[in-house]
């Protein structure tokens, strides 16, 4: 027989009957089911429409974004795997290579946040190791509603120790991330999480299935009727009825992982194997059938076979199962025995299901029956690919039209504090010290820095991450919302001296069948392809969640950016806080002082609305080799990028220090003839990107400013670094003045004190 | 210089860690694997940090029953040094080779920050670099981490000196990092009577390297050497 011809598979007894409703119910829509039937020339079986409706999910598919993710840059010199795999790899000196991807895990965290966060963690530490990279560091993007609502912080709580208990146990450093709280994650909260993981770049394994007659095998934990149509499940909009879904929600096993982890890095470093799938989202279906495509071969696998939880399980049940902690092998006949002793020796157990066919069909039989025959090439290429209608929202232009946020509700000085006070600002020191940061015995810069920055043992460069987006601003502008959140992760990575390699995103959107939506997708991608043209950052994978609706409308757009950076000796690394007092304290970059999108019109203000500043993608690329150029002659000894809140918050943040520092520094600039053009408030707390704040040592001013005229970056002397834990401002008639350890409580306090109520909150979530 | 057994349960993620720091001092470190019956020779053996068996059931409750604890037992009654960090810890505890437990921490969190701490028993096998009460930063790492003990056990561990590492009390306005977990008496760290078996909460291999901010902790590693010599 061969691929594309009408193949013969059966319903089993007791089945239901393959009928419009039943099509419906598998989020099938009419188009979709008449290619089905074309395509097997017949009616699918029960079990077969189970299989599509998986792989024709959004989740899966990519049915609404594929056409737009294939216009990012994804190639580059030291592309080593780009998009396509379990994750995207990039080429590092002395034979080292970076694997990372990002993914997210919204919906099942909006049901069961502790369940669905851990998972989550799981599913993306699974998509790197089996590239055969160990993971060596975590990041996560997190988005709630406001704390001020009890479910919120149930919700918060909840994921919070979610993240922390899985990658805690597995015993990897989660070294960075960003929490942000806004009304438009409601409902919808969004966990994204990151994984980076290193490999000999020889010792690099892919996902596709090949030479006929080779087993496929399933490693790890039985198979239950946990997570089936999880991936459906991530396809469609949140609503009251979605509480139902919670038994849906898979269950992690942190300690399965460790060991299934330490078993597949043993088996591909000693070549045991051909092939190794994570069995992630659609479980058996997708990590086989994808397999099976990419090596252009087909499959038939037994499900009577795969080791159940419990008796009686359906062939349709096994493969749609999300059970966690499992993975697909393929292997030589012959290397059967040793991976079976590898597996034992980590206490797993791997058995075999099936085997590679050299006629192109997906083929699953269950207790002697062919229950699905599907010509496999076409089960993961033929889902029909939309390009939806784009048209920006009307609320999204009127209030970018606003020039008049209204008056603030306290003075300049009461501003600072006030954004400080924000969740959104205030030190994330709540949440990162629930996560174990320091296993490994490799973390350079921890979390609370502008990006984390782990060494490499026997290796003289270190590697730096960070995962970044400012979502208001791509709900402002998508476009410049898009160019930012790739800058921003960019400069982080260069505040510490790295260079940015390369970028992994998690696009984050509402219903993509609705104009409004789709345009923010479409133009925030754009961006993000404009400035990894600009940087020369590929993107090397990622995810696209759509659907993330509420009752309450859609999220803030969301294209979270995970980066990864490039420090020649890692020693070079900068810090982000003021180090001596003493130090001369430097701006690098200009301001516009344009508040549109700004945090403090959104907090100070109390509106959302504004032009946000454009996105001058030259100085940033200029700014980033400053900072590269400066931590490589090791002129800097601190450096931290201006963002949310603008420069006062930059100041602040780097004055008051690490969170375990004994006492906070203190600061006397002026800033009068830095932007004389721009009122009080543009200085204080606009949001122009292209910035930074650096210091030095006194002897280093000249060859400073010489290397930033160099780079063509606008440079200015503010003033320097004091013992006293005061920071003074002079901007023109106006002196403002704070006390950094007043500022240092604020900042350290606003989260813990509005979670001092979880446990009450617990019981509001049941 | 001598021989240090790492030993590694399913579950172990500081155990590589561990084996660098020994290593890094000079010391001629390797793995044994939990179901092993033999040490290999082994002067000094460490029970590094982790969730053996996922923690389940109680932190270190499945893992004394490895095969390998038999010989860590005798080795122990052999008065050879046995250091446990965290995991390690609660493992000793749970295999009675240490008296006390340790529970939840009391704020009910994973706690992972740097703490200040004392060294209170500069003469065991693992602290004889350290002069009496110098104070160290290390980084703390863990879910159960409060110590615990009946009242006349902590009576005892305090009349006989046998706390190794003590948190710093949390004062107003203190520079230093206090008691993360709630541990009684602000205990980090003890020693069994005979101050050969030692287990500690922190983790000293975190804390072994310039690179890392934090020093203080490779004088766990470069004792074992010391005493090696002198032996």
């Amino acid at each position: 027989m061969v691929a594309g011809a009408v193949t013969d598979a059966v319903s089993l007894t007791g089945e239901p009957a393959v009928t419009p409703a039943l099509v419906r119910e598998h989020s099938l829509n009419e188009m979709e089911y008449a290619r089905i039937v074309e395509l097997l020339g017949r009616t699918p079986t029960f079990t077969e429409l189970g299989v599509f409706s998986a792989l024709w999910s959004e989740h899966c598919s990519y049915k609404h974004s594929r056409p737009v993710l294939k216009t990012f840059p994804t190639t580059g010199p030291h592309v080593v795997q780009g998009p396509g795999e379990n994750a995207g790899v990039l080429r590092l000196p002395e034979g080292w290579a970076v694997a990372f991807k990002i993914e997210s895990h919204n919906h099942p965290s909006a049901v069961e946040p502790y369940q669905g966060a851990a998972t989550g963690v799981g599913g993306i530490l699974r998509d790197v190791f089996t590239m055969g990279a160990r993971p060596v560091a975590l990041l996560n993007s997190l988005r709630f509603g406001p704390l001020e609502e009890p479910r919120n912080r149930y919700l918060f709580a909840g994921v919070v120790r979610g993240v922390g208990d899985y990658g805690n146990c597995v015993g990897v450093p989660t070294l960075g991330g960003e929490v942000n709280f806004a009304p438009g994650y409601s409902g919808n909260p969004l966990v994204n999480a990151m994984c980076v993981g290193l490999l000999r770049e020889n010792e690099l394994i892919r996902a596709a299935a090949q030479g006929v007659g080779n087993v496929l095998l399933v490693v790890g934990a039985r198979t239950g009727r946990d997570g089936i149509h999880g991936a459906s499940f991530a396809s469609e909009e949140l609503s009251e009825k979605s509480e139902a879904r919670r038994p849906q929600v898979q269950v992690g096993d942190p300690f399965t992982e460790k060991l299934l982890l330490e078993a597949s890095l043993e088996l591909i470093t000693s070549g045991l194997i051909v092939a190794i799938q994570d069995m992630g989202a659609a479980g058996l279906t997708s990590s086989s059938a994808e397999m099976a495509a990419r090596g252009g071969v087909g499959v038939e696998i037994d499900t009577s076979l795969v080791p159940t939880r419990e008796p009686d399980m359906t062939p349709y049940e096994i493969l749609l199962s999300e059970s966690q902690e499992r993975m697909l092998i393929v292997a030589e006949p012959h290397r059967l025995p040793e991976i079976q002793s590898v597996c034992i020796r980590w206490e797993l157990t791997a058995t075999p299901i099936g085997h590679v066919t050299d006629d192109g069909v997906f083929r699953v039989r269950h207790d002697g029956q062919t229950v699905v025959a599907i010509p496999g090439q076409r089960l993961v290429d033929d889902c029909p690919v939309y390009l939806p209608e784009a048209k920006e929202g009307e609320e999204a232009r009127s209030r970018r039209a606003t020039v008049d946020p209204g008056a603030p509700v306290v003075d300049l000085e009461g501003a600072l504090e006030m954004l400080l006070d924000h969740p959104n600002i205030a030190s994330k020191r709540w949440v990162y010290e629930q996560y174990d940061s320091t296993v490994q015995a490799s973390t350079v810069l921890p979390p609370g820095s502008d990006a984390g920055v782990i060494r490499v043992p026997g290796a003289r460069f270190g590697l730096a991450m960070t995962i970044d987006c400012n979502s208001r601003l791509v709900s402002l502008d998508p476009y410049e919302g898009g160019k930012a959140a790739v800058a921003e992760a960019a400069r982080n990575l260069a505040c510490t001296g790295a260079r940015p390699l390369g970028l992994t995103d998690c696009l984050n959107f509402g219903n993509p069948e609705r104009p409004e939506v789709f345009f923010q997708f479409r133009e925030s991608a754009r961006g993000i392809s404009d400035a990894c043209r600009v940087f020369g950052t590929p993107v090397t994978g990622g995810n696209v969640s759509f659907y993330n609706e509420s009752p309450r409308g859609a999220i803030d757009p969301t294209p979270t950016i995970g980066m990864v950076g490039l420090l020649s000796r890692v020693e070079d690394r900068v810090g982000s806080h003021f180090d001596s007092a003493r130090d001369e304290v430097f701006i690098i970059g200009e301001t516009s002082g344009i508040l549109g999108g700004s945090a403090y019109w959104a907090e100070v203000c109390d509106f959302v609305g504004g032009d946000p500043p454009a996105v001058d993608l030259e100085a940033e690329l200029q700014l980033q080799r400053f900072l590269v150029a400066a931590a490589e002659q090791r002129m800097l000894r601190s450096a931290h990028d201006c963002s949310e809140g603008g420069l006062a918050v930059t100041l602040a943040e780097a004055a008051m220090g690490g969170p375990y520092v004994p006492g906070s520094l203190g600061a006397c600039l002026d800033l009068t003839g830095y932007a004389p053009d721009v009122p009080v408030d543009g200085v204080l707390y606009g949001e122009d990107g292209a910035r930074a704040v650096v210091t030095c040592a006194p002897l280093q001013i000249t060859r400073l400013i010489a290397l930033a005229n160099e780079h063509g970056v606008p440079v200015f002397h503010a003033g320097r670094v004091e013992s006293a834990g005061t920071l003074e401002l002079q901007v023109g008639a106006h002196l403002f003045s704070w006390s950094t350890d007043a500022l240092r409580r604020i900042y350290s306090e606003a989260i813990p004190r509005r979670m001092q109520h979880t446990a009450v909150d617990r019981m509001a979530g049941e | 210089m001598p021989r240090v057994a790492v030993v590694r349960f399913p579950g172990s993620n500081c155990d590589l860690d561990t084996l660098r720091a020994a290593e890094g001092v000079g010391a001629d470190a390797y793995l044994v694997w939990h179901r092993d019956t033999d040490l290999r020779d082994a002067d000094v053996v460490i029970l590094p940090g982790g969730f053996s068996y996922g923690d389940y059931l109680r932190s270190g409750a499945i893992a004394r029953f490895s095969p390998i604890m038999q010989a860590v037992q005798r080795h122990a009654a052999a008065g050879g040094p046995v250091l446990g960090i965290c995991n390690g810890f609660q493992i000793l505890c749970e295999a009675d080779l240490l008296p006390g437990a340790l529970l939840r921490n009391a704020g009910l969190s994973f706690v992972s920050k740097p703490v200040d701490v004392i060294v209170e028993r500069p003469d065991t096998a693992f602290t004889c670099d350290y002069d009496s009460d110098c104070r160290l930063r290390l980084p703390v790492a863990h879910g159960d981490g409060r110590f615990v003990a009946a009242p006349d056990t902590l009576r005892m561990l305090e009349a006989e000196g046998r706390v190794v590492l003590r948190y710093v009390a949390a004062t107003e306005r203190s520079p230093f990092q206090p008691n993360p977990n709630g541990s009684a008496n602000h205990i980090a760290g003890i020693c069994n009577a005979d101050g050969n078996v030692v287990g500690i909460m922190p983790h000293p291999e975190r804390a072994a390297d310039r690179l890392l901010g934090l020093t203080g902790g490779s004088g766990f590693f470069t004792s074992m050497v010391t005493l090696h010599q002198d032996s």
